[in-house]
């Protein structure tokens, strides 16, 4: 079994310590640990993360294989740091049945980059009619304990109702895509000012709030958790606040692209800026950082949504909602998040990793950085200064809302249960 | 003058001056026997329409051909564009067929917007309707017809609409020509008075330069000129207001209110009007309703705007305003 | 239109020469168009429609009747169009009657290139049909570029490529003059 030294690292931010990764494993944690028979990684002055848990990733796989694919999208997310990622189910064909969601583990397994936990579908072809079979979902080889119909939401109170309910039976949980559908027909981008001006459909805040204090209600009455994907407005932190004040059991995810843009950017009509739920207002983006700090909101979560270029080099109301994210991520929660003083790197360690992990139940990801875990591990590089560059994604796609911006902070290595995915920032 | 005319907040005050001012030349030249001046000779220009309009395509045609311009005329109806042909991939057609400015007109909001930024064709584009966004050059003409009618033809040479008052009702919310009206009426000074139901005002108006009212009949007294927006009868099945006759009591305008207007306040409609719904056949046809005068001045002021910004070897060259500085 | 004002222009035409110049134009106006029955004048913008007023005064003290004058905007005719920003136009004002079957005169300040008066044909004939169009120019300053020449000229002034011609008259300048200045090391002029 091969040995891996990395030398002089601040595991999580704080102490200066080697660490010996044996195997598959993290054999020890200390200082001046012999390098006999390891290869070694000079790590001083770069930070040692747990591998980061993205809970909200498209691989596009089956189905939009223009755009990404599950081999492309799991290098991408080596690159960014991640060491799992929940694929989400709007695929073609949806992920609705065993067979598709095995589909998907196994070829994450076989390409061996980043484990790959597929999220089912809550309801048949994400129509938000009828339950999806959700127990041979979790039963299968993919043991699927997240289910979501993310782009749509399950609108209707009584499917969602079941669907909290009955994922009672096997600890899973339901991750909504808060978007009331009326309130959304035709809409384009938040709705206010800036929609006013450029003539563009409004997406109200309430869209997304109102389906949101409808479902923590619904988990609140059935006893059942519920996990509220990309939370994007300061109303909707409030209810989750509220809800957690309760004793509700939900637990809420915020993407990078909503702690640092904001609707402005769509005066330009570059559809690289359409995502869905859309950018909201400065107002916003300050209580989701607040949010994400106090811990109302539990964890980042990308929303890595790759586009074919076509399908973004258009017109706005013609494009596609969505962004790529994976490559990106660390970059802007350190930058908004960390050289803001808003989170230390320990508490980036939970957002990004231990908290996701715990959310979707991935075993082996989410540990600590001791002897004997899972030799999961990324090292990141805070003091970092670059330009982002879509040329550099191993992602397909490069519907990045970021090219040419600087941002702070760049992976160095990713480690999958001991072996480099990324070594010195280059895939193996 | 900016290179592009996508949105009225693109002019500066002294820019829709001048586009007034070049209008009024070109109207004059309307009663000469040889209604063609060869000053576009050579250059052609394609009307790109993506969504029907025959009004504004023959405004625009009529414009372009008395400049002597080679036109195409490309709709979207029929062509490769409704077998799923990109807006890039036409624009890009049209440049290698070296066309020199771009008139557009698109369903979708800031189609313009982006022709004109996203290097696909390097040609002036001039917004000819974007979808709930702007119609520029409805604005000027609006604005031509305003000042020929409040100030005078000759009088008004130079002069922009400073304290005139003028009431713009209907669908706010769907309306380019509300857009593109409040923003240059504000720029030449006059004050804009926004009255609609409260479903068909956006959110986030009150970030516009103008007052926004519920109640037309408070509104009308005190105005220069009302501009009636057209209201879709469809807009109903959408619960933005119950019935077309509520919505007529409210918002309409029947010869009892017209009687409330001041004596030299002008009527006016962007057409196609809804009769019946927003306007009366009484108003509509009343010496007072300048809706065919509309379309005149339309050729007009085309006329200007595409002189001003492909008469030369870059656009019309003005001094930046301090009024559009204060927006 | 106009060169930069020079320091050291040197004015070779006054006030009462231009006036002087003006009167010896207008009679020459009558003399040749045998009472000058027909004449309209069109001055081109700026000073020519300055000149064609003033001229229409003297010929009006000469003939007893009022001479129709406008303005002819040649702007859009130029043939110089694309070698600058788009320009303002100036009004173009054609008297009552028209022009055809008449004879107009049209009046400019400076004659140079020709350049101008091929557009002000061009553009007349988007007018209407003169039975015949003359050209009275205040100073004609050589150097034409075109067949054009001048039927009324107030003054020959050989000029060099080098000098420029600058003519002020009181309406707009506040004052009259022609004055002959050297021109800065510059690109482009017209007079």
């Amino acid at each position: 079994m091969s040995k891996t030294l990395i030398r002089g690292a601040k595991v999580l931010g704080g102490e200066v310590r080697d660490v010996l990764v044996d195997g598959e494993t993290i054999a020890e944690v200390g200082t001046g640990l012999s390098a006999e028979g390891a290869t070694v990684v000079e790590a001083e002055g770069l930070i040692l993360l747990p591998g980061l848990v993205d809970l909200h990733t498209h691989l596009r796989e089956p189905g939009r294989e223009d755009s990404e694919t599950v081999l492309t999208g799991t290098r991408a997310a080596a690159s960014g740091g991640y060491t799992a990622v929940f694929a989400m189910a709007n695929t073609f064909p949806v992920a609705d049945t065993a067979g598709v969601v095995e589909q998907v583990w196994r070829l994450g397994r076989e390409h061996g980059y980043c484990d790959v936990q597929p999220i089912g579908a809550v309801t048949v072809g994400l129509e938000g009619r009828k339950l999806a079979e959700l127990g041979a979902m979790h039963e299968s080889a993919a043991g699927v304990t997240v289910f979501s119909d993310d782009g749509k939401c399950v609108d209707d109170a009584v499917i969602m109702r079941r669907a909290l309910e009955y994922v009672k039976a096997f600890g899973g949980v339901v991750a909504q895509h808060a978007q009331e559908p009326r309130l959304t027909e035709g809409a384009q981008m938040n709705e206010g000012v800036v929609s006013a001006e450029l003539g563009l459909g409004g997406w109200p805040a309430v869209a997304e709030e109102s389906i949101i204090a409808r479902d923590v209600l619904l988990a609140e009455h059935v006893g059942s958790r519920v996990h509220i994907c990309h939370l994007s407005t300061a109303g909707s932190v409030e209810i989750v606040r509220w809800a957690k004040s309760r004793g509700i059991d939900v637990t809420a995810e915020v993407t990078p692209h909503h702690l640092l843009l904001t609707d402005e950017m769509v005066r330009t009509y570059d559809p690289v800026y359409k995502v869905n739920p859309p950018l909201r207002t400065e107002r916003d983006v300050t209580a989701l950082r607040e949010a994400l700090a106090d811990g109302t909101i539990d964890i980042v979560a990308t929303d890595h949504a790759p586009h074919p270029h076509e399908d973004k080099d258009c017109e706005w109301a013609a494009a596609a909602m969505g962004m790529v994210g994976l490559e990106t991520a660390l970059s802007v929660v350190q930058h908004t998040m960390v050289d803001t003083g808003l989170l230390d790197w320990a508490a980036v360690a939970d957002r990004m990793s231990f908290a996701p992990a715990r959310i979707g139940g991935a075993t082996g990801h989410g540990r600590p950085v001791s002897a004997g875990e899972p030799a999961n591990l990324t090292l990141v590089d805070p003091a970092y200064r670059g330009t982002v560059d879509p040329a550099d994604f191993a992602s397909r796609s490069r519907n990045t809302p970021y090219e040419g911006r600087e941002l702070p902070g760049r992976v160095t290595h990713t480690f999958l249960r001991g072996r480099a995915t990324l070594m010195d920032g280059k895939l193996a | 003058m900016k290179r592009h005319l996508i949105s009225a907040a693109d002019l500066t005050r002294d820019d829709a001056v001048l586009v007034l001012d070049t209008a009024e030349e070109m109207a004059r030249m309307a009663d000469r026997p040889i209604k063609k001046l060869p000053t576009l000779r050579g250059r052609t220009i394609c009307n790109l329409f993506f969504e029907d309009s025959t009004r504004t395509r023959i405004s625009f045609e009529a414009a372009e051909k008395r400049l002597s311009a080679d036109v195409i005329n490309f709709s979207a109806k029929g062509s490769s564009v409704s077998k799923g042909e990109s807006l890039k991939d036409t624009a890009q057609t049209l440049a290698a067929m070296g066309v020199d400015a771009v008139v557009i007109r698109h369903s979708a909001s800031g189609a313009p917007y982006r022709l004109a930024n996203s290097g696909w064709i390097d040609a002036p584009v001039i917004n000819a309707g974007d979808g709930t966004h702007q119609h520029p050059t409805q604005a000027l003409l609006d604005a031509f017809t305003l000042r020929r009618r409040l100030v005078g033809h000759d009088a008004g040479i130079g002069q922009d609409l400073s304290g005139r008052r003028v009431t713009i009702v209907g669908d706010v919310l769907h309306s380019r020509v509300a857009r593109s009206n409040v923003d240059l009426l504000h720029t030449l000074g006059a004050e804009v008075t926004l009255v609609a139901p409260p479903t068909l005002v956006p959110v986030g108006v009150d970030s516009w330069p103008c007052e926004v009212s519920y109640d037309l009949d408070s509104a009308l007294p005190k105005c220069d000129a009302v501009m009636m927006l057209r209201v879709q009868r469809e807009r109903m099945n959408a619960a933005f207001f119950p019935t077309e006759r509520e919505y007529s009591r409210r918002y309409g305008l029947d010869a009892e209110r017209m009687a409330r207007i001041p004596e030299h306040a002008v009527v006016m409609h962007p057409g196609p009007m809804v009769r019946g719904m927003e306007i009366t056949a009484e108003v509509a046809d009343s010496p007072r309703c300048t809706v065919v005068e509309q379309v005149a001045n339309g050729v007009f002021t085309r006329m200007a705007v595409l002189y001003l910004l492909l008469g030369g070897n870059e656009p019309a060259v003005t001094q930046p305003s301090s009024r559009t500085e204060e927006k | 239109m106009d060169a930069p004002q020079q320091s050291d222009a040197r004015p070779v035409l006054e006030g009462p020469d231009i006036a002087r110049v003006l009167t010896r134009i207008a009679h020459e106006i009558v003399e040749r168009a045998k009472g000058a029955d027909d004449v309209v004048l069109l001055g081109i913008p700026t000073r020519g429609v300055f000149l064609a007023r003033r001229l229409a005064e003297k010929l009006e003290q000469i003939t007893g009747r009022a001479t129709p004058v406008g303005s002819l905007d040649i702007t859009m005719y130029r043939d110089d169009l694309r070698l600058r920003p788009a320009r303002a136009l100036a009004r173009t004002d054609i008297p009552g009657d028209g022009i055809d079957r008449c004879l107009v005169v049209l009046v400019d300040d400076v004659l140079f290139s020709g350049r101008t008066i091929r557009a002000a044909l061009d553009a007349l004939g988007d007018l209407g049909r003169p039975r015949a169009v003359q050209l009275a120019v205040l100073v004609d300053r050589g150097h034409r570029e075109l067949p054009i020449r001048a039927d009324y000229v107030g003054k020959n002034l050989p000029t060099s490529l080098r000098e420029t011609v600058k003519v002020q008259l009181s309406e707009e300048d506040g004052r009259d003059a022609v004055l002959l200045g050297v021109r800065e090391p510059a690109p482009t002029g017209e007079k």
